[in-house]
């Protein structure tokens, strides 16, 4: 079976730092895979390179099973989406969501894009009163809401999910994770997706990567984590630092 | 200066509406608390008026937003009445808001070191040589691991985690009395996270802080903060000690916490808020 994502010692490097030092990783199509790892370890990177957004310096990434160069084709954008950690940054704060969610449409030659606007909106739990808000307009949990409907509009196989949560509440959390699901058996979509929250990952990948210092620790499956079979002791810290604060007297 | 045990904050009946094109959006409708030396934990949905709440007490509420209140007094400050200039002055020195938007809240075109280190010399007479030296001192206390690459980094070259501590270092360098943080550490990965909440923690243990900690994270909250308010559709619905999260009483607290993944726990999928019509009212 060919891979939906391949990536294969893969280096990054901006200026002379070497944001990922040879990191390879396979994932199957219909799979969820997880990357948890230290802040500042190249997680975003990874996506980012996969999404033709960072600077490879060498190794080679494949999509359903065709190599990638530098530049990205238009039928490449269809079918991998990505959603970014910062809802902020992601939305252009003067724009309407109807603007935000046209412009994909538009660029892809939609012509059904009412009835899709409606449904994307409506997919991600948020109402039609939403559509002429400005995104500087909205909370944060809404934006990553609207960055999650604008990702599903032109239907891809593969969404790279940055943190896709961590800007939501518990509940919308909740909300957002369900929907995740939902789609991906749905319309058997393959996820990459990236959380420092042990339980979300465990919740929603059958297997994951754990990075550190621009390279892989190791490579768990979720079962894996949630029995603590870990061999690293960097991983065992992060399994430690889950269970939450704890004063030291 | 008030006493180390005295109130900082006190908020009473505060509301902040903003005018939309499709009608008035009451972001936050008649929020009540104060604050003593402590670590306070605001929780509630995403749109419950969390950020509002903390922008409305820093004074950093959009312009087009109409806000009001009985009281919002500061050490004995009113808030409300007090000038422009004035406020901003407190807002430079007394008190410290680290923004939910990290990357939005840093200057673009400014390395990181620059701005931290701007932001100290507008508090302190300090050279620029010892400012730089404070202001990688402040990196490397918010766990930066290589200070002296990422302090001349701009915003668009660091990670988000890295940026969200930046943010950190930047408010914390000019040592505040009181700090509302506002999801401070959301992007953080939890090893990381500890770290942070730990300087936090000893800011208000040793220097008497009062620290408002807005999260949605209630593991987070109900280990870390002293005292949580529960916030829903601009309210506060429920005030609890924070140790006491794990039996709150109202419905919509409950069901936040119920909502969270566990790991180790399948539930596919996960339950969600029934919402209540009543819990607005
Ligand atoms: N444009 C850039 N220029 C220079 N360095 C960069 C750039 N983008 C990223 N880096 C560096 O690459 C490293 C990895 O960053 P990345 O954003 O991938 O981390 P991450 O694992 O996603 O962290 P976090 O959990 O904090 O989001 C960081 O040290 C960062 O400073
Ligand atoms: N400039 C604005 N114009 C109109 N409505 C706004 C504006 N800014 C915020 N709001 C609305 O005010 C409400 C409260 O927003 P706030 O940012 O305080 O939410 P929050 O509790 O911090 O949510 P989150 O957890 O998602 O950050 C939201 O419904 C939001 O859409
Ligand atoms: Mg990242
Ligand atoms: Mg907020």
């Amino acid at each position: 079976m060919t891979s939906a994502i391949a990536v294969d010692r893969l280096e990054v490097i901006f200026d002379r730092f070497r944001a990922l030092k040879g990191v390879s990783l396979e994932v199957e199509p219909g799979e969820s895979f997880g990357l948890v790892g230290e802040s500042g370890s190249g997680k975003s990177t990874l996506l980012r390179a996969i999404a033709g957004l960072a600077p490879v310096a060498s190794g080679s990434i494949a999509v359903n099973g065709k190599m990638l160069g530098v530049r990205r084709d238009k039928a490449f954008y269809r079918d991998v989406q990505m959603v970014f950690q910062d809802p902020y940054g992601s939305l252009h704060p003067r724009q309407t969501i109807d603007r935000l969610l046209q412009e994909p449409l538009a660029i892809h030659g939609f012509a059904d894009g009412e009835k899709r606007i409606e449904r994307a909106l409506d997919e991600v739990g948020l109402g039609n009163g939403f559509r002429f808000r400005y995104a500087h307009q909205l909370s944060g949990g809404q934006r990553q809401r609207v960055a999650i409907a604008r990702a599903l509009i032109l239907e891809p196989s593969i969404l790279l999910l940055d943190e896709p949560t961590s800007a939501l509440d518990a509940s919308v959390q909740a909300e957002v994770l369900n929907l995740l699901e939902e789609v991906r058996r749905r319309r058997k979509l393959t996820f990459l997706m990236v959380s420092h929250d042990l339980a979300i990952i465990t919740h929603m990948c059958e297997r994951l990567m754990v990075m550190q210092g621009g390279e892989a620790v190791e490579n768990l499956t979720a079962s894996d984590l949630v029995e603590r079979r870990v061999t690293k002791d960097y991983t065992r810290n992060l399994l430690r630092a889950s269970e939450g604060f704890v004063r030291t007297a | 200066m008030s006493g180390r045990t005295g109130t900082l904050l006190e908020v009473d009946d505060l509301r902040v509406t903003f005018p939309t094109r499709t009608g008035l959006v009451e972001a936050v409708r008649g929020v009540s608390f104060s604050l003593g030396r402590e670590r306070l934990g605001i929780v509630g949905e995403s749109g419950s008026g969390k950020s509002q709440t903390g922008r409305a007490i820093m004074g950093l509420t959009p312009p087009q937003a109409r806000i009001s209140a009985n009281k919002l007094t500061f050490d004995g400050i009113d808030l409300l009445g007090v000038s422009a200039r004035e406020r901003r002055a407190l807002r430079g020195n007394r008190i410290a808001m680290i923004l939910q938007d990290p990357k939005y809240s840093l200057d673009p075109v400014m390395s990181i070191g620059r701005q931290i280190v701007e932001t100290l010399r507008t508090h302190e007479k300090v050279s620029k040589a010892e400012a730089r030296e404070r202001a990688l001192a402040m990196l490397e206390a918010v766990q930066i691991r290589d200070p002296k690459r990422v302090f001349d980094l701009h915003p668009h070259e660091v990670s988000g985690g890295m940026g969200q501590r930046a943010m950190i270092a930047m408010m914390l360098i000019a040592g505040p009395e009181m700090m509302i943080a506002d999801e401070p550490t959301s992007a953080l990965d939890v090893t990381v996270q500890l770290d942070v909440l730990g300087i936090l923690d000893r800011l208000v243990a040793e220097r008497g802080m009062g620290l408002i900690f807005i999260s949605h994270d209630l593991r987070l909250v109900s280990s870390f903060c002293d005292r949580v308010i529960v916030m829903y559709a601009g309210k506060v619905v429920e005030q609890l000690k924070a140790s006491e999260l794990g039996q709150a009483q109202h419905p919509y607290t409950r069901g936040l916490i119920n909502c969270m993944p566990k790991i180790g726990a399948d539930r596919h999928p996960l339950p969600v808020l029934d919402r209540k019509p009543e819990w607005a009212a």
